[in-house]
């Protein structure tokens, strides 16, 4: 079980140089533009130069790149370009935010799927058509339009909740709640959609099965089959997707703060991409990479806790 | 006992499998429909295909309808209302005709979506063809490059790299396209590895057909479905994200779009409601034309997938059977006239088992002995009460020490299973749960059919296992299947059926799947614990040498009926019914061997 | 001069899992066939017997010996010099329903290994008419669908596709043993009536000895990547020397409940000896 986790968690790491090199490595061939950028209209070819030089990004992509690296080890991200603030706290203060959204829409979505994927593979009929009527709403409306129409009708119209605007937890929790609400429910109408499907497909292969019958045969209840047997064996491919689910919803999170003019990591991604604040993009990449390492280590954990099989490799 | 023989029903020379090729002949018909006519009948299709055709016509004659340029402003029209002549959803907060934007934001979503599913595609098919086709090197480089795409979100990497791409709505869509790559190539690749394992490709091989030869015609075939209907749902998520980021503002604000007007008019929410909801609209509409298509070109490509079905529900009985069967005082068990049928795609119930007697004494061993198609497993099954959902019972009547069976809940049947009546299945490993030890799946067997506790089931488990002939039985108790033998695994499930000493045991093809020297000892184990429990054994199979091996008494099924049934000896020695005799007959003889010398062969083109 | 010559051959698989050693499933096997002879290759699972016979197909590559067809070596033979003896060397699988790709028609898949040698789209049509005619089914198979047909019917199928380039070794890889009983001695039936016409020589793969018994001239049984015991048919199969061909040979239950209780007692007594 060790070497499984140390052999993920290298891959991992790889991943990480991996990623954040070649976004290194694709940014280096706009550092001109970004210096004529931050210099304002009044940059010339010396004064564009000068920069380059005082911000080391004449030197030769790999030396940069390693300098980046070993800085990032200690801890040091740099500094914004615009600002002067340290990347690390500012990175970390966003990405709270936005996993304050995430995580309760994830727990949603997954409580919620497995919950409607089982009632409807184990008892069809009606109750199979509603859940897929349900799935089906989530796939075919956008999420942008989703969440704009939830805007419309509960902050606009009925004045329930707010519009835009974030509280954080510790100020106000209630307030927090309230500010939350929109955001969570168009990710989750959205993850249950994928989810749903997924874990009602998986369920009804599993039960399917030979294994199902013979226990049958054996005097076992249902429940049990169903939820010990069935239910665990459908686990493994559907947190599999969970787990994409996370890293879409990352995206998501994205337009869904715009919308809300929530202070998120997407938001922030996106004002330091629009500005080209170079040390603050590659901070938001490797603290990006980092959180994908971790779920993804923590999928194949779970995965390994369920399927026997999967230890082996 | 008496002797039963049926009269003589259908010539014997056809062997059943042929039967079952009629039987399934409307089937096969209506799978060899093609795609496109399939699709003609799907109401979804042809809505979902004509509004798409419309929407996208309607880009293609953007230059000739459109009354407005995209960017035309006219301050005098700033939020001008619907209705404003020359402007029929009126103007946007500059000035522009918000119906002649929303025609040129349709070629904006067109040329995104070909541009990223055009990439995806490209990229994705080929990645998957190598990776699937070519060895293991290969294929790890191919599938670490992929994973390594899929990990990142896609949407913050495009905004990440805005610095590189500018916020060109073109390349922005061509680096969204190889980010959706990954999903066409796992398609791809694991269809090609099921498909590159395949007999009918070693077979193409051995014909000198060559590698691309057998990617275009015996892969791509294959491929061919499955991306297609995952275009369809592509195309419609890289317009979502087009959208999705003009709304943030990516890009050229000169560039008309969906998700910019979508933005606007968002901005202008108090000001004139109406605004945002035009873009909306066709977007909403856009999309959800392509999800419900992909759908149906699911259903037309894949067929109809398995529905769901109450699960503990019983089996489906399709009229109560009359109780007024006599039976014999030691009959333990007594099937009479069952009939089950299947549900055909047109909606008839097609026969599967067309009425059987059976009848089974305590301590006696039955061999319910056909080919296959001849419905013996399927009797087996509605004894045990486990016919798969579809299947229904349409008449008959089984009786299990006098008590009718037919028509009982799952929940009332339980008490019988595993305690009266025990199972061993035909094919070991997969009637083992994979992600459960041998050890826990046995125990809660055990104590589902018996009132003993955790510690007595177990000790109980360890003495079967042994008794079942594991030598080392807390090893294999705390193995997972996976790691058991095939042998192993199914005196595991024998172990699994005999411990709580069932009255009846049935046996569906249990050495089936197994070597013959393995088989002779499953048999023998199978011989000592049918003695030394006392308990009746039906055995089905197809193969004569066990029922000589095991059985008392043998029952002839052909086609759904019992032609035949009497003592083993009696059978063996004297078969009456035709149908047995050519089963017989086609034993192949125990001392025959190849007499006739190797002839030389023919001289070149005398084959055919 | 024998046709088919195998020396010393060694097969390896690569190990499961990472930087696993591999695991050599054929341990030096040597056979010969002669033109026009049929040799049976009993053995039990995880014997090697699939596993020679896909080395002489070219599916796999051999890690050691040498196979020799026709005086030639053919063990490393890959790309367009592998594709020029499908004229000499062709298969018949075991699985009737994975071995003829289900969405090409009849005629395609009889006709893709004539076209691939370069025969007239008209020449092949004709032949694959003579070839259905050969193994008994009508020529209106041509158009139509694998999954149209019967297990039974595949096989044949199988086997006309097998003859289309007049082969002189055909591999058959357990080509009896997914048929039913009664479907099974026809498909034994053709494929001798097809040797004694054609003078086609078989390698042919069984787990069954009955089996091989029935078909072959000459037997060798295989045991865990070893061959154990090779001569005539009649010899290995009703008087082996081997204690493995032996303990296979009474394993096989008889359909005679008198024969196999004396069988079993024989078994059980041999059994109790080495024991």
């Amino acid at each position: 079980m060790i070497s499984y986790i140390a052999k993920r968690l290298g891959t991992g790491i790889v991943l990480a140089l991996l990623v954040t090199f070649i976004t290194f490595l694709l940014l280096s061939t706009s550092f001109q533009d970004v210096a004529r950028t931050i210099l304002g209209p009044s940059a010339t070819d010396q004064t564009t130069a000068a920069l380059m030089t005082a911000k080391g990004w004449d030197r030769p992509v790999l030396v940069q790149y390693g300098d980046w690296l070993f800085s990032a080890l200690r801890g040091d991200f740099g500094t914004s370009v615009y600002t002067s603030l340290p990347v690390a706290p500012s990175v970390i203060q966003r990405l709270l935010v936005t996993l304050s959204i995430i995580v309760p829409a994830l727990i949603l979505t997954a409580v919620i799927s497995t919950l409607l994927g089982v009632w409807a593979a184990t008892r069809g009929g009606a109750v199979d058509r509603v859940a897929q009527g349900i799935s089906l709403i989530g796939y075919v409306v956008p999420g942008l339009l989703l969440a704009i129409g939830l805007v419309v009708i509960f902050a606009v119209q009925l004045k329930w909740l707010p519009a835009t605007g974030y509280t954080p937890l510790a100020d106000d929790p209630a307030a927090w709640i309230r500010s939350i609400t929109i955001p969570v429910i168009v990710l989750t109408i959205g993850g249950v959609a994928n989810m749903a499907a997924q874990v009602r497909g998986r369920m009804i292969d599993e039960l399917r099965r030979d294994y199902v019958r013979t226990l049958r045969t054996r005097g076992i209840s249902t429940t049990s089959i169903v939820i010990r047997h069935a239910l665990r064996n459908a686990g493994s491919p559907a947190l599999t997707v969970m787990s994409l689910e996370f890293i879409q919803m990352f995206g998501a999170a994205l337009i869904i703060e715009n919308v809300f003019a929530l202070p998120g990591y997407g938001s922030f991604a996106f004002n330091a991409s629009l500005q080209g604040d170079i040390p603050v993009i590659l901070g938001i990449t490797a603290f990006g990479v980092i959180l994908v390492t971790v779920v993804n280590l923590a999928t194949d954990l779970v995965n390994g806790w369920l399927n026997p099989k999967a230890r082996q490799h | 006992m008496t002797r039963r023989i049926e009269p003589v029903t259908k010539a014997v020379s056809a062997p059943s499998t042929e039967s079952i090729a009629t039987v399934q002949a409307a089937e096969v018909a209506a799978s060899r429909t093609p795609i496109w006519k399939k699709l003609l009948r799907d109401p979804q299709a042809v809505i979902t295909v004509s509004i798409l055709v419309i929407v996208f016509a309607l880009g293609v004659l953007t230059p000739l309808i459109a009354l407005h340029g995209p960017n035309e402003s006219d301050l005098s029209m700033v939020n001008a209302p619907p209705g404003t002549p020359g402007y029929p959803l009126g103007a946007d907060e500059s000035g522009r005709d918000i119906f002649s934007r929303l025609l040129h934001s349709i070629n904006t979503a067109a040329i995104a979506a070909l541009i990223g599913t055009g990439v995806a595609l490209v990229v994705g098919i080929i990645a998957g063809l190598i990776g699937g086709y070519f060895g293991r090197v290969t294929r790890a480089s191919t599938e670490w490059i992929f994973s390594l795409i899929m990990t990142f979100p896609g949407l913050l990497l495009l905004i990440i790299l805005m610095p590189v791409t500018g916020g060109d709505y073109r390349a922005t869509m061509l680096i969204f396209g190889v980010l959706l790559a990954p999903g066409i190539y796992r398609i791809v690749r694991n269809l090609v590895l099921g498909v590159k394992n395949e007999l009918y490709v070693d077979a193409a091989r051995v014909s000198g057909v060559g590698t691309l030869r057998i990617l275009g015609r015996h892969v791509l075939t294959v491929v061919r479905g499955p991306i297609i209907i995952a275009a369809a749902f592509m195309v419609g998520s890289t317009i979502a994200v087009q959208s999705g980021l003009a709304f943030l503002g990516v890009g050229s604000l000169e560039v008309p779009s969906f998700g910019a007007m979508i933005s606007s008019g968002f901005r202008n929410l108090y000001i004139a409601p109406t605004q945002f909801l035009w873009p909306s609209l066709l977007l909403g509409l856009i999309t959800a034309s392509l999800v419900l298509l992909g759908n149906s070109l699911r259903d037309a490509f894949e067929g109809s997938r398995p529905k769901p079905s109450k699960v503990g529900a019983g089996q489906h009985v399709a009229e109560r059977a009359e109780d007024t069967v006599l039976v014999g005082a030691d009959a333990l068990l007594a099937v009479r006239g069952l009939r089950i049928a299947y549900p055909t795609p047109s909606g008839d119930l097609n026969e599967v088992v067309k009425g059987v007697d059976l009848e089974i004494t305590r301590g006696e061993v039955l061999g319910l002995v056909g080919e296959s198609g001849s419905g013996k497993s399927q009797t087996a099954f509605a004894t045990l009460g486990v016919l798969p959902n579809e299947a229904v019972v349409t008449a008959g009547s089984i009786l299990f020490e006098g008590r009718e069976l037919i028509g009982l809940s799952d929940a009332a049947m339980r008490p019988l299973r595993g305690k009266e009546i025990a199972y061993i299945p035909q094919e070991p490993m997969s009637n083992l749960d994979p992600s459960y030890r041998v050890g826990a799946q046995l125990v809660e067997g055990v104590r589902a059919a018996l009132p003993v506790s955790k510690k007595e089931a177990k000790e109980r488990v360890l003495a079967l296992l042994e008794r079942c002939g594991i030598n080392e039985p807390a090893r294999t108790f705390d193995s997972y299947p996976h790691q058991i033998s095939g042998g192993m695994a199914q005196r595991v499930l024998i172990a699994g059926a005999v411990a709580s000493r069932p009255k009846l045991l049935i046996a569906d093809e249990p050495t089936t799947a197994l070597d013959v020297t393995v088989q002779a000892e499953i048999l023998d184990l199978l011989r000592d614990l049918q003695t030394e429990l006392g308990m009746a054994v039906l055995i089905v199979t197809h193969n004569f040498g066990v029922v000589a091996d095991l059985c008392d008494r043998i029952a002839v099924m052909q086609q759904g009926r019992i032609v035949e049934s009497g003592t083993a000896a009696e059978i063996f020695r004297a078969p009456e019914h035709e149908y047995t005799k050519a089963l017989l007959g086609a034993i192949l003889d125990e001392a025959a061997y190849r007499t006739d010398p190797p002839v030389a062969p023919a001289p070149e083109g005398a084959i055919a | 001069m024998s046709l088919l010559d195998i020396h010393d051959l060694r097969v390896s698989f690569p190990g499961r899992g990472f930087r696993a050693a591999p695991v050599e499933v054929l341990h030096g096997v040597s056979l010969s066939v002669s033109p026009g002879e049929t040799l049976g290759l009993v053995g039990e699972s995880g014997s090697g017997k699939t596993t020679i016979g896909r080395a002489v197909l070219g599916l796999v590559r051999p890690s050691g010996g040498t196979i020799e067809f026709e005086g030639r070596e053919i063990g490393g033979l890959q790309g367009r010099a592998r594709r020029g003896l499908s004229d000499d060397i062709q298969v018949v699988f075991q699985d009737p329903y994975s071995s003829l790709n289900p969405s090409i028609t009849i005629g395609d898949t009889l006709a893709e290994p004539l076209v691939t040698q370069g025969a007239t789209r008209r020449d092949a049509r004709a032949r694959v008419r003579s070839l259905l005619d050969q193994v008994g089914l009508p020529s209106d198979a041509v158009e139509r669908l694998p999954r149209e047909f019967s297990g039974g019917q595949r096989q044949r199928i199988a086997i006309a596709r097998a003859l289309g380039p007049q082969p002189k070794l055909i591999v058959c890889d357990e080509p009896v043993s997914a048929l039913d009983l009664t479907t099974q001695t026809r498909v034994m039936e053709l494929l001798i009536d097809i040797q004694r016409h054609t003078g086609v020589a078989y390698l042919f793969i069984s787990h069954d000895l009955t089996v091989v018994r029935n078909i072959s001239h000459r037997v060798a049984v295989l045991y865990r990547g070893d061959m154990v015991e090779t001569g005539a048919a009649v010899d290995v199969t009703s008087r082996p020397e081997h204690p493995y061909t032996k303990r296979l040979l009474l394993a096989a239950p008889v359909a005679d409940p008198d024969e196999q209780r004396r069988r079993r007692t024989e078994r059980k007594a041999a059994t109790a000896a080495s024991a």
